[in-house]
């Protein structure tokens, strides 16, 4: 019996939801077709008409619009990538210096986290764009024969070049990301009892290894879910690029939209998009939480 | 111990697990009449969204509100730009203020939205804005219903996408801009030109885009772009604003015409008629050299004189003019004597005495070699 009503309830509500989102649906066609601009995706094999600045296919503007999407996609997947690994690097680096005995780099590393956290990222990527990267002049300021070079045209490293824009963006993105995943690898380490620290050092155990192999391992379950979340967030603050001029998705998109006038499917595009993107990015850190957990018993 | 807190842990939930949707279920069942009400009459409205609508004018609603919603830029000086009194000023505002003078007769009944340019037309089509007002170029794709599906009224300010570029750059010519970057606002005709001609003239380039004009500028000054492209009475502002703005110049080269014309929604015959008769109204009564000063006089020899039948319809004393567009049929002298005529609003903004001046050229009347004419108001 008691199934019986549970299962009532939640076919309701299943049924109001669904009513709801039709109801929705239905509007917007029906609004769609009174202003005569019913959902319509042809205009994806049409030519697009403008230039992008960078692309990793090639790209020309007689390419479609459908094409020039995909490119810019790709402009922000790699961004978001390189800035996952840029920001998971400066978190840890954080997290370490804060672990170590050291004063002055606990302080740095609390300054970094607090002075980060608590300004707007918009704030951020235009200071890191307009302030840093375009105030640098033409020729580069570190020495000729150094493996790394930086102008105002962006970094110069092992034959890549990285564009001002790109450079701004991977930049701005890591530190203010890397500093949230400092907490939450703060937090995960400090939900690891006390005594587990003291069992390491009471065996002798070295204090990186002990931090490696007892503390960590313990941490890393409740260092994941929150984890997951910041790289989410980075994915979608990565839209903030059309503020500095690098040519993402959002940007491209936002381009798209007023050429053709169809904000609707243009949306829709991106919404899929970064779905796509974030479904990835959860079910590949869903993967290593499910890793990690059974490491866990194994302990 | 970790076994310990873990079962700790799980003890304690399970009560409540069990508790809470005991509760809930008791609460369902209690209101599970008002879910099937709230079922049923949310399946019912599942056709209301299509009645009642269509049939009434934005005109009206305007009229009915008391007040006009006008999409403008307020960056760009001279077109619209907040001034230091947290007002907005230029050619742009004091078109919304004429067609308010027009439809509600009251030029302060506006409520200005500032726009980007990829936001304006989902505004104006949503309903979010009446009437947009903010340098628009006027061009087949957006007037279309295929397009963007908005309605253009007359052009009231012609120009033409230039060029801007530091003078120590050695730039003089579109040609010597191969294979550089050019910061460009994103979302424009401006990026769609650019490309056009460097393809043409089989050049090189790379675009730098920014959402937002003041970013073009920041990019542009701060080196990014070799040049930047806008409409030229932009750069006119853009440079005018520059603290070292004899260093730079805008190229003699215009890449594109670009009429800029305001625009209300599209398949709304009242409102855009009144609109356009609006943008016409400022025109003729510049023709009629018809002032903000002498109008009251205007209208007291229009009265005196009977012969002088064009003034006196468009000054609304004889005929229903008015009327027919669904207005006052004294709308033509209650715009200008709250705005002026197109003279009077382009002098103001644009003229040798304000700070942006862009000599009138083709915004000139026919009459004195430019591109303006209003037909006839009859």
């Amino acid at each position: 019996m008691k199934i019986k009503k549970s299962l009532l309830i939640q076919i309701l509500a299943f049924v109001i939801i669904l009513t709801i989102i039709s109801i929705l649906i239905n509007n917007l066609l029906i609004n769609l077709a009174r202003s005569q601009m019913t959902l319509n995706f042809n205009w994806l094999n049409t030519t697009a008409g403008f230039a992008l600045s960078e692309y990793s296919l090639p790209y020309t503007p007689n390419d479609s619009y459908a094409w020039a999407i995909l490119v810019a996609w790709i402009n922000s997947l790699k961004v978001i990538l390189a800035s996952l690994f840029l920001s998971t690097l400066f978190g840890v680096l954080a997290i370490s210096a804060r672990l170590s005995g050291n004063s002055l780099l606990k302080f740095l590393s609390n300054f970094y986290v607090a002075f980060v956290r608590q300004t707007p990222l918009l704030l951020q990527l235009l200071f890191w764009y307009f302030v840093a990267f375009l105030s640098l002049p033409e020729s580069s300021i570190l020495p000729p024969n150094l493996f790394v070079q930086l102008t105002n045209n962006g970094i110069h490293t092992l034959g890549i070049k990285l564009s001002a824009e790109f450079s701004a963006l991977l930049i701005g993105l890591s530190i203010f990301t890397g500093a949230s995943i400092a907490e939450v690898l703060r937090g995960g380490i400090n939900s690891v009892s006390r005594g587990q620290w003291e069992a390491y050092r009471s065996l002798g155990i070295k204090e990186i290894q002990g931090l490696c192999k007892v503390i960590f391992p313990q941490a890393l379950p409740a260092i994941i879910p929150g984890l997951t979340s910041q790289y989410l967030n980075l994915a979608k603050n990565s839209t903030l690029a059309i503020a500095i001029g690098y040519a993402d998705i959002y940007a491209v998109s936002d381009t798209t939209i007023t050429q053709t006038g169809r904000a609707i499917e243009g949306f829709i595009i991106l919404l899929l998009s970064f779905l796509l993107l974030n479904l990835i990015i959860s079910n590949a850190m869903n993967i290593v939480n499910r890793i990690v957990s059974d490491k866990k018993y194994k302990l | 111990m970790i076994n310990n807190v873990l079962q700790n842990k799980k003890n304690t939930p399970i009560t409540c697990i069990i508790t809470i949707p005991r509760r809930n279920i008791k609460q369902s069942i209690m209101s599970k009449k008002n879910l099937l009400t709230v079922l049923a009459i949310a399946l019912a409205c599942f056709g209301c969204s299509n009645q009642n609508h269509g049939t009434i004018s934005r005109l009206d609603i305007i009229q009915k509100r008391g007040e006009l919603k006008c999409g403008i830029s307020g960056k760009i000086p001279g077109f619209s730009y907040l001034q230091q009194n947290g007002k907005y000023q230029g050619i742009d505002v004091d078109i919304c203020k004429a067609i308010a003078a027009a439809i509600i007769g009251d030029p302060s009944k506006v409520q200005y939205r500032t726009l980007t340019a990829p936001e304006r037309f989902t505004a104006l089509r949503s309903g979010e804005i009446d009437v947009l007002s903010r340098n628009t170029t006027f061009n087949l794709s957006r007037d279309s219903i295929g397009g963007n599906g908005v309605t253009f009224a007359p052009t009231i300010f012609h120009d033409g996408q230039g060029i801007l570029v530091k003078k120590s750059s050695r730039i003089n010519s579109i040609k010597d801009l191969n294979n550089s970057t050019i910061c460009v606002g994103s979302g424009t005709t401006t990026e769609l030109n650019l490309n056009d001609i460097f393809q043409e003239r089989k050049l090189n380039y790379k675009p730098i885009k920014y959402q937002d004009l003041n970013q073009v500028v920041a990019g542009y000054r701060q080196g990014r772009c070799k040049a930047m492209t806008s409409d030229r009475s932009q750069l006119a502002a853009v440079k005018a604003n520059l603290p070292d703005r004899k260093n730079h110049k805008i190229l003699e080269e215009i890449l594109s015409k670009e009429p800029l014309a305001p625009a209300s929604i599209g398949g709304d015959q009242k409102l855009s008629d009144a609109v356009r008769w609006t943008i016409y109204a400022l025109i003729a009564a510049e023709e009629f050299n018809i002032t903000q000063n002498n109008i009251n006089i205007k209208i007291e020899l229009a009265k005196a004189d009977n012969t002088n039948t064009s003034l006196r319809r468009l000054l609304g004393i004889d005929g229903n003019l008015g009327s027919k567009l669904g207005l006052r049929n004294d709308f033509v002298a209650n715009i200008i004597r709250n705005t002026g005529n197109y003279g009077e609003i382009y002098n103001r903004n644009l003229g040798p005495k304000s700070s942006v001046t862009i000599p009138r050229g083709l915004n000139n009347l026919y009459t004195n070699g430019g591109l303006l004419i209003a037909p006839p108001l009859k």
